[in-house]
């Protein structure tokens, strides 16, 4: 097999698997009265822009929740998890091999259940239905797999470098700061991207503890739009695309990092 | 000024210098604090929902009477569990089988740079990466009944079409296929990644002694492989069993049960009824729990005695 063939047969095999998001922005440029056509119109040929209208016109405050929650959880995830890779990873302290157990343990936890404890505490607390609960909670996918990635990821950087500070006088958090946090930008982004992404996809921790709040993230805009009216799915489709923007985005910018963090867990080199 | 600043900083830093432990666990303190707070302390607080005899009363006011191992002898008892029980064995079974073989065949392929195979590669991600709320209704839609582009594939070709969502035989089969669309981009980026790692004098010498290509793929690929597939399977295992998203988005768990697991079992009657019963429905995560950690324990072991 020369070259070309195998360009064609392996774009053929991404069109096969990418039907589906296709078939999604099909959909959300559908008209209502063609979305039972017999055949499927398999192209927007006489589209229409109402699924998005209805977007901008209903669901611009889910985005805006969704947009905070994911940000609230990005800084509360670096802030945690960054120090706890740098210690783990540079200042052995004593039982930081039984840390990163508990942390690999902890990613294994179904979200589900997490969901279940949360709602307990939550209710008693009074903290339902807030930005700020969903932020919390969607932090606990992240944290874990943060502190995993920046030890790994600091356990590279050379000690000569933290020596050097150290004998400029630095601190140790001085040392933290100025020194290894800014070599450990890659780090910091990686965590910081699937924080984003994992608290804008979050259903769970949504549907269990935000469900009936005044500021509902853009997951549960969807979900009501499926229970609610079932015909309307062009601007289910229309929201389902508007939030697979950060993923889009994601893959077309920071690539690398993306790969990177699938593989950072499962295998070490 | 910064000199004298530094010389009045430095007695202040001394003792820190005399117990690096102090500073070491002074950087992990709060993720200690917050693992506490946020993942034992509503593990406990699920634990302690399963050994008591919740009502939504008594939910809210906190009183309610201890009741042992009732929740669980209930839940056993309870005509689901068997099915449930065997629906998460062959969603996770099933899926994981898919997920892998494709993903490894992909990864071969893609193991081969041709041109464009790296954007190529990268494209595939997306469907791991969207938002699960967004594949489950993009697929529920796909899998409509009438209206459905996969029964208009099926017509064309001859098929009868299929109820995908609304028939009791088919529901698991739909989420299952949702599922493995989902799980390939993960196979195939690990076992991809593990590939690379594969010396390709290894390769050369197989090609000099004239083995063809599936043989290399049998006799060098797959033996020198085993430990990452042996990783991917596992995490993917852990991942697959607490799959709750995608079946409740798509079908509920239903038609009657007949697409229900432990994840979605266990929301249910925490949260998708009318009377919660928070009691069995914590008991039941409790369950998966143990699943997922011993798979998990298997999964750690593994890879420890990888790096070594």
């Amino acid at each position: 097999m020369n070259s070309r063939v195998k360009t064609g047969i392996g774009v053929v095999l991404t069109a096969i698997m990418l039907f589906p998001v296709y078939w999604m922005v099909n959909v959300s440029f559908t008209k209502d009265t063609d979305m039972r056509h017999d055949p499927p119109l398999l192209f927007p040929l006489h589209g229409t822009l109402e699924g998005y209208r209805a977007v901008i016109d209903q669901q611009m405050p889910y985005l805006g929740t969704s947009l905070l929650v994911g940000l609230g959880t990005v800084i509360l995830t670096v802030a945690l998890s960054a120090p706890a890779g740098y210690s783990l990873a540079k200042l052995r302290p004593r039982g930081g091999g039984a840390l990163s157990f508990v942390l690999l343990m902890a990613q294994m936890i179904p979200g589900i259940i997490m969901a279940m404890g949360f709602y307990a505490i939550y209710l008693k607390l009074g903290v339902l239905n807030s930005a700020a609960g969903l932020v919390l909670a969607d932090s606990t996918i992240a944290v874990p797999f943060g502190v995993l990635i920046f030890t790994a990821f600091m356990s590279g950087i050379p000690s000569e470098l933290i020596n050097a500070a150290k004998i400029d006088g630095a601190g140790t958090f001085r040392t933290f700061r100025s020194v290894v946090l800014p070599v450990s930008r890659n780090a910091v982004v990686t965590v910081s991207l699937f924080a984003f992404l994992w608290a804008w996809s979050d259903f769970v921790f949504a549907t269990t503890l935000d469900g009936g709040g005044p500021r509902q993230p853009i997951t549960l805009g969807i979900y009501h739009y499926i229970g609610n009216n079932n015909q309307q799915w062009n601007a289910i489709m229309a929201t389902a695309v508007i939030a697979s923007i950060p993923a889009t985005l994601l893959l077309i910018l920071a690539q690398r990092y993306v790969a990177a963090g699938v593989t950072a867990g499962a295998v070490k080199d | 000024m910064t000199r004298a600043g530094a010389a009045s900083a430095a007695p202040a830093r001394a003792p820190r210098r005399r117990s690096p432990q102090w500073a070491a666990w002074a950087f992990l303190a709060p993720v200690v604090i917050y693992l506490i707070a946020f993942y034992a302390y509503p593990l406990y607080r699920n634990l302690d929902l399963s050994l008591r005899h919740y009502t939504v009363r008594s939910f809210v006011q906190g009183d309610a009477p201890f009741s042992g191992l009732d929740n669980y002898r209930t839940i056993l008892d309870n005509a689901t569990f068997w099915p449930a029980f065997l629906h998460t064995v062959v969603f996770t079974g099933v899926s994981l089988l898919f997920q892998f073989t494709i993903g490894m065949a992909l990864a071969v392929f893609f193991a081969q740079n041709f041109k464009l195979s790296a954007t190529l590669r990268a494209l595939f991600l997306v469907p791991w990466l969207l938002p699960l709320i967004v594949s489950a209704s993009t697929w529920s839609w796909m899998l409509n009944s009438d209206s459905g582009v996969v029964n208009f594939a099926l017509r064309s070709v001859g098929i009868d079409p299929v109820n995908w969502l609304t028939s009791p035989s088919w529901a698991l089969t739909s989420v299952v296929i949702a599922n493995i669309w989902i799980g390939i981009p993960f196979n195939l980026v690990v076992l991809y990644s593990g590939l690379q790692a594969i010396p390709s004098e290894i390769y050369e010498a197989a090609a000099l002694d004239g083995a063809s290509g599936w043989q290399r793929f049998w006799r060098v690929t797959f033996p020198l492989l085993r430990p990452v597939s042996a990783i991917t399977l596992l995490l993917g295992l852990v991942y697959t069993l607490k799959v709750f998203d995608i079946i409740w988005i798509m079908t509920k768990g239903g038609p009657t049960d007949s697409s229900t697991t432990f994840a979605t079992w266990s929301y249910k009657l925490g949260f998708g009824t009318l009377v919660p019963q928070f009691g069995p429905g914590a008991a039941v995560g409790n369950l998966l729990i143990i699943m997922a950690l011993i798979f998990g324990l298997l999964y750690i072991r593994m890879q420890r005695r990888q790096v070594s």
